[in-house]
């Protein structure tokens, strides 16, 4: 028997738990309430914590009197989160933090602070970019080939400005903790996406050892990139619990400022101009864009996005600082926006070449790293999205008052697994526990690692008990990058098999064989191939007398031994209606077909795509921080204006997961991300070809759509 | 939130009672929707609030000799489900169905839709009813107006009334009882909704000593409201308009076509009234009269596209008006 087993995945045909649709092990208790987040615990003792923040864009806080917040009824603690003489540079930003015995009691308290600020000139609408001043500062430039020729050279030329505003993540469960010390360590109960690395990032924000810190979190509300850091209120809400003797203390943002100070995703705009032959060979892309993340500006979108390789580009962009929030990495950085400027560009040409688009992104996929994958996609969606049957040229789209139009937009991802280690656990009596320090961001998480332990020991799903959310389990990473899937799979698949190994020695005795011999199916532990040589689980566990077997297993990231991938593409489209009278804008269907490799629960699998296209349609149809150039605060930090889709504007959704053969050899690749970028493109370019003009920025609302209709800007 | 004094009185005569000279005496609460949202923001700050959910004269729908009597707290799903009110007032049903979600329907009253606060996120932000900065300027004309007003927008005031009801209720000719210490007026919906003129102004002409008990609406012939709202549930409409005809034959003999969400009361288009009488309700006609209702628009930087978000509420109103039942 070979010293490393064999952890390669079974072969398609063999898959009992893998590939088939498992319910989430924990939906029951997050459907009905009984899950408990970290918003949700209340601790014995426990003090509420508020924060006071600047509502100034940007000010010098002058004067800082607690005073009479400290002799507010029962108040227990206050922590200075900015001092006399700061420059602040964002609306929102967070001066003092403050615990009290009830969260009325906090609030009434916080407001007797006294901050007073000099209000210095603030800048945050960098969509003109003219207006932006020493604000706007160049950060990149790139030339490949001969742009200037190939625009003499090029018969057909197509030009046009785009642009995509800052959103939120909006998470459900809002950003902050429950914190309490116990003399020399303290308890964590964070809303994070990363359990192992949290702790040890609080440790060093408050200089204690990385081992005084227990982190702990059984369900996370929605993170979407935003929940990678303790942030501010994480030692704020660490010091007002010591303060106040150690008592526990619940700090969490409330919606409003959630929704200003949480992360944004950065705004991008680009002047785009393109060439191409009659043909329909794309030539040449030039792009001007800019955009913010907020405090701070933005690096350089990745354009042009997928179609990379074309082969004459000259690329600027211009990095604007606002004062706003900074930004925070949200489902696929920067992906949904490159996507939009790239396809609504692309898509625009296309138009000017008569030219369906789907012909034209076909025609032009040699210049993706994947020709064949972004082809065959583009052929499998426009058959689900019926495309020939509703696409038409721009401009012929009938008589009456609603249009109806097509539109694509592509993605990519890397993916692969991250860092992840797996503590496997066989008992006497049978029962198996699977540790990691991980987390389930909603995404199945806790689902896929125990369909893992059960195909590889043979068990039934619910015969595992999958522990994580703590970082005394063995340390699996954050839950960023759609690599959360592959690094528990790989680690779980190893550590399961490991511990097998050892329980095969102890059961091949009693089977008159050899360990390398036997297989685990169905609950028993067999001779190969002959189920009647055979003893059950529970017999062979028996046979470990009064030991267990505890394994590790690792994901090897830098030889993952095909167990994982990496390297995705996906195309989407949509089909939508206009209100030519009226601007609105409604879904139809969305289409995503989605490259993710072998697909372990294909139920979540394509839960994931669902949200990932209701963010989409979010973005390209209602979303949008809004930012007012005269106080420089956001006008809109509520779910009532900084609106979201709801059920009836999302319309169908078909999602097609690509598990054939070649993809299903790549190894698990993680989907969470890619589904949510090429949706934005697919809706704009669905509405282009339904009115017949482009509505250059997104959202498209009636205001803008309408404007667009009568060639007005908005 | 400051801590008040709740009262929970069971008649109208005590409700009056524990009402103050000014708001920061007492608030009323109903469905609530509206006014604990106020309280958290510290936008509105009682020392007391008067439950009004226990006095049970306020509530319920009758049919009157004149039309039907509707308790100020009949609840916005009781509306949308009244057989009295699909049958005979589908513009009154349509209002109440557009209504955000079931959980604020079930909570939210007919009294309440009236008398709830603007949402101008100036307002709402505590800049005050006029959105006025430190220099007594409004922030409105030079910010971010795309959900302002595009009428009766030249005085002090920007925002547009909330109302889903006031719109139809005004092109009803319907009324409501407003009962106070020194006793009780009826006052047309039209006349209740106010643009403020100037400071410390409110937007309806209720009292801080008076509260809102009933809404009374005549007998009604072709009636409907047309909204858009860019989401299809959950969302404010951006532009309404509710229309109510007398027909004379196949022709329109009087109308009444009130906008809504485009002014800081109820706005009667006019100008769309004149244009229709004497009028077969033709798909040219009620385009026609739509156009006529833009008239006399002032949008601000941000707003102009609710001009054509009006003429087309009116247009489609006055449709569905003809195409419904008397």
């Amino acid at each position: 028997m070979p010293d490393t087993p064999d952890y390669s995945w079974p072969a398609p045909e063999k898959r009992r738990v893998i590939g088939k649709r498992q319910s989430r092990l924990d939906g029951a208790e997050k459907a009905s309430g009984r899950a408990k987040y970290s918003y949700d615990l209340n601790r014995p003792g426990m003090l509420y914590g508020v924060i006071l923040t600047c509502p100034h864009a940007r000010a010098r806080l002058t004067t800082l009197d607690t005073s009479a917040a400290e002799k507010s009824k029962g108040v227990a603690s206050i922590e200075l989160m900015a001092k006399p003489g700061e420059e602040i540079q964002y609306a929102g930003y967070e001066v003092v933090a403050l615990a009290a015995e009830t969260e009325d009691q906090a609030r009434d308290a916080i407001r007797k602070i006294k901050a007073e600020y000099e209000v210095l000139p603030h800048f945050v609408n960098e969509a003109d970019l003219k207006g932006a001043g020493t604000n706007a500062k160049p950060s990149g430039e790139q030339t490949a080939g001969d742009p200037d020729q190939a625009f003499k050279d090029a018969d057909v030329t197509s030009e046009g400005t785009y642009g995509v505003p800052i959103i939120n993540h909006s998470c459900l469960e809002a950003h902050g903790q429950v914190i309490q010390w116990k003399g020399d360590s303290l308890d964590y109960w964070p809303s994070t996406q990363g359990v192992s690395v949290l702790g040890g990032d609080l440790a060093k924000m408050l200089s204690i050892p990385a081992t005084s810190v227990h982190t702990h979190m059984d369900y996370v509300g929605g993170g979407f990139g935003s929940k990678f850091s303790p942030d501010r209120w994480g030692p704020a809400c660490a010091n007002l619990s010591k303060k106040a003797g150690g008592r526990p203390v619940k700090l969490f943002l409330d919606r409003a400022t959630e929704l200003i100070i949480a992360g944004n995703r950065p705004s991008y705009f680009a002047k785009i101009k393109l060439g191409a032959k009659k043909d329909g060979t794309l030539t040449v892309w030039q792009s001007d864009s800019w955009g913010t993340g907020g405090f701070g500006g933005v690096t350089m979108p990745p354009l042009p996005y997928v179609y990379r390789n074309v082969p004459n580009r000259r690329l600027t962009h211009t990095s604007v600082s606002t004062n706003g929030a900074q930004q925070k990495a949200w489902r696929a950085p920067n992906n949904p926006q490159a996507s939009y400027l790239t396809c609504c560009a692309m898509d625009d040409l296309a138009a000017k070449l008569n030219m369906d688009p789907v012909e034209f992104f076909t025609k032009n996929a040699n210049y993706t790293n994947t020709p064949e994958v972004y082809s065959g996609q583009l052929a499998k969606a426009a058959e689900l999205a019926e495309w020939k049957k509703t696409w038409h040229p721009r401009g012929q789209s009938g008589s009456g008052a609603v249009k109806r139009g097509m539109g694509l937009g592509v993605c990519t991802w890397f993916g692969l697994g991250h860092a992840s280690t797996c503590r496997t656990t066989i008992h006497p009596d049978g029962s198996v526990a699977v540790e990691l320090g991980s987390q389930d961001l909603g995404t199945g998480t806790r689902t896929v690692i125990a369909m893992v332990a059960a195909e590889t020991l043979g068990l039934p799903v619910r015969a595992i008990t999958v522990n994580i959310g703590d970082n005394k389990y063995p340390e699996s990473g954050p839950s960023g990058g759609s690599t959360t899937v592959g690094g528990v799979s790989a680690s779980t698949r190893k550590s399961t098999m490991n511990a097998l190994v050892k329980l095969y020695e102890v059961a091949a005795p009693a089977l008159g064989t050899t360990p390398d011999q036997l297989e685990a199916v169905d609950g028993k532990i067999q001779v190969k191939g002959t189920p009647a040589k055979s003893l059950t689980w529970a017999a062979a566990c028996r046979k470990l007398g009064t030991k267990t077997i505890t394994e590790m297993g690792v994901n090897n990231q830098r030889g993952p031994g095909g167990l994982i991938g990496g390297g995705v593409g996906g195309v989407q489209m949509a089909d939508v209606s206009v209100d030519t009278e009226t601007g609105i804008v409604r879904m139809n269907r969305m289409v995503a077909v989605q490259d993710c490799g072998m697909v372990i629960n294909p139920k979540t699998a394509e839960s994931q795509v669902f949200g990932a296209c209701i963010m989409s349609i979010c973005a390209a149809l209602t979303e949008e921080k809004i930012y007012d150039s005269q106080t420089g605060r956001v006008l809109n930090p509520d779910m009532e204006f900084y609106k979201l889709a709801g059920i009836g504007d999302i319309g169908d959704i078909v999602v097609y997961l690509n598990t054939e053969p070649e993809f299903d050899k790549r190894g698990v690749i993680g989907l969470g991300e890619p589904p949510t970028v090429g949706g934005l493109a697919a809706i704009g370019n669905a509405v282009a070809n339904a009115i017949g003009v482009r509505v250059p920025m997104i959202p498209m609302t009636s205001n803008r759509v309408l404007a667009a209709l009568e060639g007005r800007n908005a | 939130m400051q801590a008040f004094e709740y009262a929970s009185p069971e008649t109208v005569r005590e409700v009056v009672g524990l009402l103050g000279k000014s708001w920061a005496d007492a608030a009323v609460l109903a469905g609530g929707t509206d006014l604990v949202s106020l309280m958290k923001d510290n936008i509105e700050t009682p020392r007391r609030v008067v439950n009004l959910k226990g006095v049970k004269e306020m509530d319920g729908i009758t049919k009157t000799a004149a039309g039907l009597r509707i308790g100020a707290l009949v609840t916005l799903d009781e509306l949308a489900k009244s057989p009295e009110v699909r049958a005979a007032y589908p513009s009154l049903a349509t209002a109440a169905r557009g209504v955000a979600s079931p959980q604020i329907r079930n909570m939210g009253t007919l009294g309440g839709d009236l008398c709830q606060r603007p949402r101008c996120w100036y307002f709402r932000l505590g800049y005050g009813l006029l959105a006025k900065d430190e220099k007594g300027q409004s922030l409105v004309p030079g910010g971010d107006n795309r959900y302002h007003a595009i009428f009766g927008n030249t005085g002090p005031a920007y925002f547009v009334s909330a109302s889903s009801f006031g719109p139809p209720l005004v092109a009803l000719g319907a009324k409501v009882k407003l009962v106070s210490p020194k006793g009780s007026r009826e006052l047309p919906v039209e006349k209740f909704f106010v643009i403020p003129s100037g400071d410390g102004a409110r937007e309806t002409a209720v009292g801080p000593n008076e509260v809102l008990t009933e809404i009374l609406v005549p007998a009604a012939g072709h009636n409907a409201t047309y909204e858009i709202r860019q989401k299809t549930a959950l969302d404010w409409p951006l532009a309404t308009a509710s229309v109510a005809l007398r027909m004379k034959g196949s022709t329109v003999a009087s109308a009444s076509i009130v906008l809504g969400h485009v002014a800081p009361a109820p706005w009667r288009a006019a100008a769309a009234e004149k244009a229709i009488v004497g009028q077969s309700l033709t798909p040219e006609v009620a385009d026609a009269v739509g156009k006529a209702a833009g008239e006399g628009a002032t949008p601000l930087s941000g707003n102009a596209y609710k001009v054509q978000l009006v003429r087309i509420a009116v247009k489609r109103a006055l449709l569905e008006a003809a195409r419904g039942r008397a």
